[in-house]
């Protein structure tokens, strides 16, 4: 027995240290949907703190670390003194998850996960009038219900992305024009169809659902009941017998297109662009009749920011028409910033490719939005699924 | 008067308690506290629960992570699935690695045994990930198998082929050692005595190797277990219970923390089944 006393032990301490941390207060989710827990919004804007932390995704903080000539960090810090320590994330639960350390204090979010820091207190209101560059940012991507709740602003919007259906020209004929295409029972492409790894995939099941089988009443892909939800689920699951496998690192959506393993599936434009770039194989993107899920991306200031001048010095610095086209450019997205396209001049057709400004085309659009109990549409009921029950949803579809 | 440290030297000659107290209390501070330590916090992490829309933990004390372990099909699905997977990878290696093994210990010559010993242990040499994604490109549609004919593609095939490259030097060392150390005497009594070589291998190659064989398969089986980035590369839509923990780390840790005691259960199980047989105290 001598052998379990010192286990005994560590196991007193560390419930000693439960006990400690289990007097922080949290906000749990009302039957209605959430109520935010109540963080001061900055009224005014003082002194930088000499450096910002920062949680992005990939390409949106770039300080020349690949390419000598796209930095927009370097700049930033000659000009506000604040010293840019970033952070990528994979996945919008990895920034959930990061957010939460409270050791960063401001994050690129995209809308799958920007209510979720909200009802969990870790974003604060952002107060628009400290951000001069938020007059100049598109009016239909301002105060949506992905980047505010109750009429208060909880970030800036920085660019817009929609997700396409991506197909091998070669392999793939005739051209698709429909996301029946994945989700076709007999595909003849069978083994060679990806799709989005995450549980926000959902989404463009439901979405083909709504535009194909309106019996079942869904208005919005993101506003599901349980039995809506459960025939998505069930769309996946034959989907998953044609799945060569899914991707949330674009880099292998990228190879696998290259290697031809992957014909035909979910891509963002970035994608595509990297593998026309590669030359191996011809792909096209195409925004099917159905339209598409899309995402919105939105800067979003920590609740526990240590640094939340130099925060909101980043926002409105990577915002600006200048910044934002090279950001927008680089990543491959829609710029936010009204003014951004006339900064780009190295491409003159870019704001077209990416319809920036064409907000007919983004009707078509659903962006990703977090689930919650209250439906999102807008309907005032609340027998919705929410954001958890997705996660469910999506670990016994891939199980 | 002897300095300090002479009777330090002197205390610690005449009494061999100290010296062994002082040679290990620093690893054993280390064992306990930073590995069982934090096994242990791990463990009771898996009592609490998160919030369902904000992932906060909640620190009430409860077994709902458990019961959603046990009656939820899907964890025991992946299980099933993770635990054939690893069966396989440890047959698959045993079948490969006996012929290797009896070829490199008893038939070829010193030199070849040399250059066969350098050649197996080659792979220790190079990444994990190295490896892993080599077998991608193998395995991949307009790879090296598909020209050759064709390739299973990805799915749980791949993960048993790509695991079994991967843990096959394991298996075969000490099926190289513990046959190079069979008296060719026995060999020769067992045709002496008219066995045919299957049954010389029955009744005298296998019961000799059969620790040896056993203890193999312990790094083989609880290295596949434990997997997670191997299937997340070939394995197509495949599930593991690494993949179920990883999916749940960053936001639902209390669940990922109980769903990581699967495998701990069932390496244990093999460990106090391989024990029985005394096959580890030959290790």
């Amino acid at each position: 027995m001598r052998v379990f006393r010192p286990l005994a032990a560590l196991a007193t301490a560390a419930l000693l240290l439960t006990a400690a941390c289990s007097s922080s207060a949290h906000q749990g989710s009302t039957a209605q949907g959430f109520s935010p827990p109540k963080i001061q919004m900055q009224q005014t804007l003082g002194q930088g703190e000499g450096t910002v932390n920062i949680v992005a995704w990939a390409g949106y903080v770039e300080y020349g670390q690949d390419n000598k000539s796209v930095d927009w960090v370097t700049p930033f810090t000659q000009q506000t003194g604040c010293k840019v320590n970033v952070k990528v994330a994979g996945t919008s639960d990895e920034m959930v998850a990061l957010m939460k350390t409270g050791q960063y204090d401001t994050v690129s979010a995209s809308g799958d996960a920007t209510l979720r820091l909200i009802a969990g207190g870790d974003a604060a209101p952002v107060n628009t009038g400290l951000v001069p560059n938020y007059a100049t940012i598109y009016p239909s991507l301002k105060m949506q219900p992905w980047n505010s709740v109750d009429g208060v602003a909880y970030g800036i919007p920085h660019g817009r992305g929609a997700n396409l259906l991506m197909y091998n020209t070669d392999k793939v004929s005739p051209a698709p024009t429909s996301w029946s295409a994945v989700f076709d029972t007999h595909s003849p492409y069978a083994g060679h169809l990806t799709a989005y790894d995450d549980p926000i995939y959902l989404a463009d099941a439901a979405l083909y659902l709504m535009k194909t089988q309106p019996a079942l009443g869904i208005r919005n892909p993101y506003a599901l009941t349980p039995a809506q939800l459960a025939q998505a689920v069930a769309l996946l699951k034959t989907q998953k017998k044609s799945i060569s496998s899914y991707w949330n690192d674009y880099t292998k959506a990228q190879a696998s297109f290259d290697s031809g393993d992957y014909w035909l599936g979910t891509t963002w434009e970035v994608i595509q662009q990297a593998v026309a770039a590669d030359g191996k194989v011809k792909t096209a993107a195409i925004l099917p009749a159905e339209g598409a899920t899309g995402w919105s991306d939105t800067w979003m200031v920590s609740a526990h920011a240590q640094h939340p001048n130099c925060a909101y010095e980043w926002m409105n610095y990577i915002v600006s028409p200048s910044v934002n086209a090279q950001v927008a450019e680089y990543f491959g997205e829609a710029p936010a910033n009204s003014q951004a396209c006339s900064s780009i001049k190295d491409n003159p057709n870019f704001c077209t490719d990416y319809h920036a400004a064409d907000e007919s085309w983004w009707r078509n659009v659903y962006y990703w939005n977090t689930p919650t109990r209250s439906c999102v549409d807008g309907s005032g009921k609340d027998d919705c699924t929410d954001y958890a029950q997705w996660v469910t949803a999506w670990n016994e579809i891939k199980s | 008067m002897p300095s300090p440290v002479r009777r330090l030297a002197g205390a610690l000659h005449r009494r061999p308690g100290l010296r062994l107290a002082a040679l290990l209390c620093a690893p054993m501070a280390w064992l306990t506290l930073a590995y069982l330590g934090s096994l242990t916090v791990l463990l009771l992490s898996a009592f609490w629960t998160t919030n369902d829309f904000t992932s906060n933990i909640e620190y009430v004390w409860n077994t709902a992570n458990f019961t959603q372990l046990v009656s939820d099909p899907l964890y025991r699905a992946v299980a099933l699935r993770t635990l054939a997977i690893a069966v396989g990878v440890t047959v698959l290696d045993a079948v490969l690695a006996l012929p290797m093994a009896f070829y490199l210990a008893r038939v070829a010559r010193s030199a070849t045994r040399r250059l066969l010993l350098v050649a197996v242990t080659t792979p220790l040499w190079a990444g994990y990930l190295v490896k892993v994604y080599a077998w991608w490109v193998l395995l991949s549609h307009g790879g090296v198998l598909d020209w050759l004919g064709g390739t299973p593609g990805f799915g749980v095939p791949a993960v048993v082929v790509t695991l079994a490259y991967l843990w096959l030097p394991y298996m075969l060392l000490p099926l190289y050692a513990a046959l190079a150390q069979l008296p060719a005497s026995y060999l020769e009594a067992s045709a002496d005595l008219g066995a045919r070589p299957w049954a010389t291998l029955r009744t005298v190659v296998l019961p000799i190797v059969k620790p040896a064989l056993l203890a193999g398969s312990v790094f083989t089986f609880s290295l596949s277990l434990g997997d997670y980035l191997t299937v997340q590369i070939v394995g197509g839509t495949t599930q593991m219970i690494g993949n179920v923990i990883a999916d749940n780390v960053t936001l639902n840790l209390p669940l990922a923390a109980a769903v990581s005691c699967v495998p701990v259960l069932l390496v244990v199980g093999y460990l106090l089944a391989v024990r029985r047989t005394g096959a580890l105290e030959s290790l």
